[in-house]
């Protein structure tokens, strides 16, 4: 019995090893299985569980969604680790396209985005149809404000907020401005852990289910708009990618049908997304 | 304390429901973490035991950087294996980032250590009541590394266990090298992140109602072994 | 009783290397020195080919810590050693030692022995008849760390024969043993012996070694003060040293 143990552990070795890779290559090798780095936003509220088996009905290849922020999205993305981009940062996006790390950049859908903030409301900005006044209102009376502070989409566009203002809540950074550095999910949990004020996208907020008393405080700006838009990643700068079938999955969101099915998804009896592509929106971004 | 009622009906709603999807989540994560454990080790074993009955120079050093490595967070952890999966890294040409066996190797990096430094103690003990008795029999280093491995099974068990809890409650790095995506990277953490990220609280602290209860099995199986075992004085 | 250990000493005569024998022994100058204390002083001893020798003498006179330098466990800071030409480390794999305290493996009765049958290649049919000889053949599927003392020792000196020895080193094996359990290791002492195979056992039990010993070795303070066939020992023993010793350990 002695004698055998090594080579059994041996044997457990080879058996996990080729198990786990036999296990990935029959993952792998499922006929043109594509990775879309995508913006949380997108995945949290349910999009794709309504999108993806309407488009698996059409063909055998499989999508699979890593859902990070945007800028960790981009950089995954930068280092060929997905076939399909799907974010919400219009200028990240661009850039990315310009370096020729995606194909072309095509808007998808949008919708906006909000402030949310307590029933007590301390900075009185509830109703306020101008976020630049809202802003400024709670910089003023010292109210807290919960920031994603992770170079997400959403983080991105907060930040060009305040400063289209004329604030820098940076100097308040551990006092009343607080940078969660983390998800829309964990950021909205803090920021209603601590009566916080915070900014969030539409699609979130409806499917959040941790409201508590928080409500929609600020809405309605043009400011607010909330562009997504969907990049497929250069075969010629990534070889591994998944060409033909990222492109297939990026034209079919951006069909007809796949306009229709966004426009179909709705939570809470409420619109989340509201499909724009080949409209000229640009401007009102 | 009305949330943590709810959760508990409904984590035993999930469970009696059998939901295929809560299932699948399940299996995947006692696959990978179970894979990791063993594949652990395999390898935390031999090295804890090389560093009980070892007399070499720096022996001391790698012990206490052996020790050191058991504290590792799990996100770096993550973080070192996604550089080299990811396609931009050395080993992106396997394609193995956002695959189970991606999660299955960052989480047996991760409770290597923890086996390798828990197994010496263990072994070392042992070894300090056999060692005399073993160079009378002129036993050979790899002769006495199989007979304290065996004679130690069952307390290396419960070093086993310690590596398992650690590696089925992680979540920093199975995010990051397996992406949570669903029905093909979702484990248990994961999905409670993700439920936690929702707001969903009440289905999140269910589905970890459910982990503990699966931890809760394994451990008490292993107990219940090394309880007869003790019975015997094999222990 | 067990007369015929025909059985057993046909697996040791098969067990033992064809090569040259071990024995005699011849021990110079043997010094050992711990925290600036001599516990082995110079000790000189010479050993003949055949027979059972008894190492007596006083608690902390060295005969342990002799026993473990025969067998290449200690090594002397002074001195030499010599098992017929071979070094202790070298002469090692053909000596088993069996300690004062077993040290029994957790594994079953049978599992103990065929460790060592098989670290030594050794056939593992000779388990069968090794507890056969030592009474515990009915319990070769028990823990054996769940035996009685008497049984633990039995099985150490089982295990011992199974390397198949020319020389059994022996420490003290019967301390605070059950008669009957002393009474077959002293058997298969004398059966052993008489086969060849050369028997040193440390020993406080005067009448032990008067019924097994063919000559005593007296050591005092890490030396040999007297070495002498038992038959002259214990009738008068040749220093005041060993009288006074073995009165002691008469009179209660």
């Amino acid at each position: 019995m002695i004698s055998r143990f090594p080579f059994r552990m041996d044997a457990l070795v080879a058996f996990a090893v080729a198990f786990g890779l036999g296990c990935a290559g029959g993952m792998a090798s499922a006929g043109g299985a594509i990775i879309v780095q995508s913006t949380t936003s997108t995945a949290n509220s349910g999009l794709y569980d309504h999108l993806l088996p309407l488009f698996a009905a059409r063909t055998d290849m499989r999508v699979n969604v890593v859902a990070v922020g945007t800028g960790q999205a981009i950089r995954n993305a930068r280092n060929c680790d997905g076939d399909v981009l799907l974010v919400h940062a219009k200028g990240a996006e661009e850039e990315f396209v310009a370096d020729g790390a995606g194909l072309w950049r095509q808007d998808l859908m949008y919708n906006d985005f909000v402030i949310v903030g307590p029933a007590s409301d301390p900075a009185a900005i509830a109703g306020l149809s101008d976020v630049r006044e809202a802003l400024a209102q709670i910089a003023d009376s010292g109210a807290r404000f919960a920031s994603r502070g992770d170079d997400s989409g959403t983080h991105k566009k907060e930040v060009a907020l305040w400063a289209a203002a004329g604030l820098d809540p940076q100097q308040a950074s551990g006092t009343w401005y607080l940078e969660t550095g983390s998800g829309m999910g964990a950021t909205l949990n803090t920021a209603i852990g601590m009566g916080a004020y915070t900014m969030t996208d539409r699609a979130t907020w409806i499917s959040f289910a941790n409201k508590q008393d928080f409500a929609v405080a600020v809405e309605g700006d043009d400011a607010l708009f909330n562009q997504y838009g969907v990049i497929p990643v250069n075969p010629e700068v990534c070889p591994s990618v998944n060409a033909q079938a990222a492109q297939r999955f990026a034209e079919w969101l951006l069909s007809a049908e796949g306009q229709a099915a966004i426009a179909a998804y709705r939570v809470q009896d409420q619109q989340l997304f509201f499909p724009n592509a080949g409209a000229k929106l640009s401007d009102k971004n | 304390m009305q949330g943590m009622a709810e959760s508990l009906s409904l984590a035993g709603a999930l469970v009696l429901a059998a939901d295929p999807d809560l299932l699948q989540i399940v299996a995947l994560s006692l696959y990978v973490s179970l894979s990791a454990t063993v594949i652990a080790l395999c390898l935390g074993l031999p090295l804890g035991a090389l560093l009980a009955i070892g007399k070499f120079r720096g022996r001391g050093g790698v012990i206490v950087a052996v020790n050191a490595l058991m504290g590792l967070p799990p996100v770096v952890v993550g973080l070192i294996v996604y550089l080299y999966l990811s396609r931009s890294g050395p080993l992106g040409f396997l394609g193995l980032l956002y695959t189970p066996t991606a999660m299955i190797i960052a989480q047996t990096l991760l409770i290597t250590p923890i086996i390798a430094a828990l197994s010496r103690q263990v072994l070392e003990d042992l070894h300090l009541e056999y060692a005399e008795q073993f160079r009378s029999f002129c036993l050979t280093r790899r002769q006495t590394i199989q007979a304290l491995l065996w004679d130690g099974r069952y307390a290396l068990m419960t070093v086993g266990l310690a590596g398992f809890g650690r590696a089925i409650a992680e979540v920093g790095a199975v995010i990051i090298v397996g992406g949570n995506i669903d029905h093909l990277t979702r484990v248990m953490t994961t999905s409670i992140a993700l439920e936690t990220s929702k707001g969903d609280l009440p289905l999140a602290l269910a589905l970890g109602i459910v982990l503990l209860v699966i931890a809760l099995g394994v451990n008490a199986a292993v107990h219940s072994l090394r309880l007869s075992a003790v019975r015997q004085a094999y222990a | 009783m067990r007369d015929a250990a025909l059985p057993l000493l046909d697996t040791l005569a098969d067990a033992m290397p064809a090569n040259r024998p071990i024995v005699p022994l011849e021990v110079a100058g043997l010094t050992v020195r711990r925290d600036g204390r001599a516990l082995l002083d110079g000790l000189e001893l010479s050993l003949g080919a055949h027979g059972v020798t008894a190492i007596m003498g006083p608690n902390g006179a060295g005969k342990s810590l002799l026993l473990r330098c025969l067998h290449g466990l200690v090594t002397p800071d002074a001195g030499a050693m010599s098992w017929n030409g071979l070094a202790p480390e070298a002469a090692r794999h053909r000596q088993a030692l069996v300690f004062q305290k077993p040290v029994l493996l957790r594994r079953s009765v049978a599992a103990n022995v065929d460790f060592v049958l098989k670290a030594r290649g050794a056939d593992l049919a000779r388990r069968a008849v090794l507890l056969e000889h030592v009474g515990l053949l009915a319990k070769a599927g028990q823990p054996a760390r769940l035996l009685s003392g008497g049984e633990a020792q039995r099985l150490a000196l089982a295990r011992a024969l199974a390397t198949g020895p020319d020389v059994l080193l022996l420490d003290e094996p019967t301390a605070s043993l059950d008669p009957a359990s002393t009474q077959m290791i002293e058997e298969i002492l004398k059966s052993v012996a008489l086969h060849g195979v050369r028997v040193l056992i440390v020993t406080h039990d005067a009448h032990q070694a008067r019924r097994i010993a063919d000559d005593v070795v007296f050591v005092s303070k890490g030396r040999v003060v007297e070495h002498s066939p038992a038959t002259d020992f214990f009738p008068k023993p040749g220093t005041a040293l060993a009288r006074a010793y073995l009165e002691g350990a008469i009179i209660p």
